[in-house]
């Protein structure tokens, strides 16, 4: 008995130390996998097309400027938005508003972060473009202006998380040694607490930007659908088009195996360097901050 | 051959930590059995090192090096073949602070066996309520042994834990400061219980003051600073101290 | 001194009553989403709109196979990534040891938590549909979205392994419990409401999720419910995106309707999630 026992333990310590590296592996997998259907793009399509400035797949054309145009345009637009709201509201429930507040606030917000996607993209057709189009008098209102809105409610949950916790891990002494040298809680706040927390500010917003460029069906269903490279400052209120958007409503109807199959992975390969960098940037940045706090400290 | 007093020889034993301490240097010591043995000194001297090495709980920390041997029952118990369940089912330990595992009473004394396989209710229902007499907690939970473990006081909670170590009819009881967060009267009935039961066991103890180590030490050994600088009979070593160190120690010089 | 002491304190005012409209101004869309959906979807619901087929080219009838599509593809997805992301969890949480591979990963996980869910679709369709030939199916479906809700899973549960004080595996294991029994009996029931309310956020984010379903599993229209793991499926997200863009002369209160469905769905998991948290707090004994 005492053998079949140990041997049974034998084999879950074993399922879960296999477990424990499946992360590894599905990262590899699907790293894999992106370059196995996309490099091939690299050698059917000719560098200067694929970095071209023409998306036109039905005659060749496979330019993702455009497309990566698009991305970032919406994308900052909407941290414009999102980065003053997010960390307005995380200093306002972590440092000022009284409990029962923060009961209303912080439930609202999660449920922000759970609403899907294509929920926000619907309400975005059915409400926000028409409502932007009547108000700033626009040809449409399915623009990249739209699709940056809908994009900052999409930010702002994530930027809001990690900025408080950012916040609430400085040391309570901080605060108090401002206050008793007769700094007001206003001057404390913005001269003590959020400097002290700015890595993790920093990393919040980087992972709203990692949130925002991965967003695919808000944008999709908002943003016109027009993957061409704007010519002035008026992009903004254009219709656009972003690399995710393009995946997501192409895919379905390329043969497999095609070049345009082939350059729709290829966006895929660098939409997961993007937010590859990102991520490894963000823990950088908040690993560093937190060694670095562990020395003050000690 | 295996001196019939003796239950656990430690010979030459060093523990070093990973951060490169050195926690405890070669240290020879010879426990009795059927007695209580007191490790004491300062903070830092490495008693509990060497508690923890006794049933190999230091496997759980940043142990770097280990060096000697710890012979319990004639087997060197630092040995890698050492099946340490069993070990720990004859060593058993209470810690300084009463850790009641998140379970019924009930479940807090019969934990051990279950783990050993131990299924048949009237076994356990037997173990539970001898191992809860022995701690003299019976009459104080007899009528709610199915309340969870935390409701009880702190003192009660301790008790329980060393029910919970005597259920496994453990040859060994380490203990680590049990007493530190107790009141005196809870601390009283503790160092009682253990007079009372030492002769059918072989108790480790380290007290958290030299007045407790005086009370209880039919056996006493002196450490400082991950040293051994002295042991012998609790009678002479507390009042006749070879050692100045030790000598000042007792009398209140430092600590 | 008494004037600069005054001014900062009307500044601080100030800056207060911004910060409020700012949060204010932050949740009001929130508010205004959901009442607004409830009070446009409600009338759609019907027992008939809950329980029948879709007729007439989906703009009569009932959105029943949507319903369903969600449910398998959400049950799905739990039956593989829920073992999967506990285990991880617990490998992390209890038996990693500090070093290189351990390092990498929690990268992974990060990187697993930040790749665009379209991403994932890719990566579906190329393993799961095309390589391993499961087709467009709700299994093909299902292993996509497990991956996706994996990070999500093992992270929150990970935390609530952790929260678990150390002393009751020391008490366990000092007690002659192997490092498996200390888990399975006491850190395990001790970090289960945790571990549950990772699991429901993790399958509510793949309840609503369209991108990575959209070549994996996802059906435009079926006329009738999916037999088996190898049929693809209608799911609630995707018939969304279908109804609001693809469908001529779709009926306005069919489309909010089915967002009300989906909104019920994905809040009332979050709801549980909030509840056994809520629960599981107070009736802690450490």
């Amino acid at each position: 008995m005492e053998n079949t026992s140990q041997r049974s333990e034998w084999v879950i310590n074993l399922l879960i130390k296999v477990s424990g590296y499946s992360s590894i592996l599905f990262v590899t997998l699907i790293l894999i996998f992106l370059l196995r259907e996309g490099l091939p793009a690299l050698g059917v399509t000719p560098l200067s097309n694929l970095f071209g400035d023409r998306w036109y797949p039905i005659e060749s054309y496979f330019g993702i400027l455009p497309l990566l145009f698009g991305s970032l345009v919406v994308t900052l637009g909407a941290l414009l938005i999102a980065i003053p709201f997010g960390i307005g509201t995380s200093v306002f429930i972590s440092e000022i508003a009284p409990p029962w507040v923060n009961s209303v606030v912080k439930p609202l917000i999660e449920i922000l972060a759970g609403l899907p996607s294509v929920v926000l993209g619907f309400l975005g057709i059915q409400v926000a473009a028409p409502l932007f189009r009547e108000a700033f008098n626009l040809p449409t209102g399915l623009s990249a202006f739209t699709g940056a809105v809908l994009l900052a409610l999409i930010a702002t949950p994530t930027i809001v998380s990690i900025t408080e916790d950012a916040l609430n891990t400085v040391p309570p002494a901080y605060r108090q040694a401002a206050l008793a040298l007769g700094a007001t809680k206003w001057q404390t706040i913005w001269g003590v607490t959020v400097p002290a927390a700015r890595s993790g500010i920093l990393t919040a917003i980087m992972l709203g930007i990692g949130r925002s460029i991965g967003e695919t069906m808000a944008v999709m269903m908002v943003t016109g659908n027009a993957p061409v490279l704007p010519h002035g400052l008026n992009a903004l209120v254009m219709p656009v088009r972003t690399m995710t958007a393009t995946i997501a409503s192409e895919m379905g109807e390329v043969a497999n195996g095609s070049p345009h199959y082939q350059v729709l992975f290829f966006i895929g390969i660098v939409l997961f360097v993007i937010s590859l960098g990102i991520n490894i940037a963000a823990s950088w940045v908040s690993l560093r901050s937190k060694t670095r706090a562990e020395r003050v400290l000690s | 051959m295996v001196n019939p007093m003796e239950k656990i020889r430690i010979e030459h034993l060093s523990i070093r930590y990973s951060d490169g301490t050195e926690s405890l240097r070669d240290i020879c010591l010879s426990i009795p059995a059927n007695q209580i043995t007191v490790l004491f000194g300062p903070a830092g001297g490495g008693k509990s090192t060497l508690l923890r090495a006794l049933n190999r709980l230091n496997d759980l920390a940043d142990v770097q090096e280990v060096s000697g041997q710890i012979l319990f029952n004639g087997v060197n118990i630092l040995d890698p073949g050492v099946n340490v369940v069993n070990l720990r089912r004859k060593i058993g330990m209470v810690f300084s602070r009463p850790v009641v595992l998140p379970l019924s009473i009930y479940q807090n004394v019969s934990y051990g066996l279950e783990l050993m396989g131990e299924r048949r209710k009237s076994k356990l229902d037997e173990a539970v309520e001898r191992a809860l007499r022995r701690a003299a907690l019976w009459d104080e939970v007899y009528d709610r042994l199915k309340d969870p473990a935390s409701a009880i006081s702190g003192g009660q909670q301790q008790r329980l834990c060393l029910a919970r170590v005597l259920a496994l009819e453990p040859e060994v009881i380490l203990l680590d400061e049990p007493t530190s967060a107790l009141d005196p009267v809870s601390t009283a009935r503790i160092e009682g219980l253990m007079q009372e039961i030492k002769e059918q066991y072989t108790i480790v103890w380290v007290p958290h003051n030299v007045q407790q180590a005086a009370r209880m030490a039919d056996y006493a050994a002196f450490f400082l600073q991950g040293e051994l600088v002295e042991h012998g009979p609790g009678e002479t070593l507390f009042v006749k101290p070879r050692d100045q160190r030790t000598q000042d120690y007792v009398t209140g010089r430092f600590g | 001194m008494e004037r600069s002491l005054t001014s900062a304190r009307i500044q601080q005012r100030i800056g207060f009553s911004l910060l409020g409209l700012v949060t204010f101004a932050t949740v009001l869309p929130v508010l205004l989403i959901i009442g607004f959906i409830i009070v446009k979807g409600a009338p759609a619901i019907s027992w008939e709109f809950l329980t029948a087929m879709p007729r007439n080219g989906m703009r009569d009838g009932g959105i029943l196979p949507a319903i369903i599509g969600t449910f398998y593809l959400t049950l799905g997805t739990a039956i593989f990534s829920v073992p999967l992301g506990i285990a991880a969890a617990i490998y992390i949480s209890e038996y990693a040891p500090d070093n290189f591979l351990t390092r990498l990963i929690r990268i992974a996980i990060i990187n697993l938590a930040g790749i665009p869910s379209v991403v994932y679709g890719l990566f579906g369709l190329g393993l799961f549909v095309l390589f391993l030939r499961l087709g467009t199916s709700i299994l093909a479906a299902s292993l996509t979205l497990s991956i996706m809700t994996l990070p999500v899973i093992i992270s929150t549960a990970e935390e609530a392994l952790r929260s678990v004080p150390q002393a009751f595996r020391t008490v366990s294991i000092s007690l002659g419990a192997t490092r498996w029994q200390t888990i399975w009996r006491i850190v395990l029931p001790q970090a289960m409401p945790g571990i549950i309310t990772g699991i429901i956020l993790g399958l509510e984010r793949a309840a609503g999720e369209t991108a990575p379903i959209l070549f994996t599993g996802a059906a435009f229209f079926l006329p009738r419910l999916p037999q088996s793991p190898f049929d693809a499926t209608m799911a609630l997200p995707y018939h969304i995106f279908v109804i609001s863009t693809s469908v001529p002369g779709m009926p306005i209160q069919i489309q909010y309707g089915t967002v009300l469905v989906l909104l019920v769905f994905v809040l009332g998991m979050n709801l549980i999630a909030t509840l056994i948290r809520q629960r599981a707090r107070a009736r802690r004994q450490w």
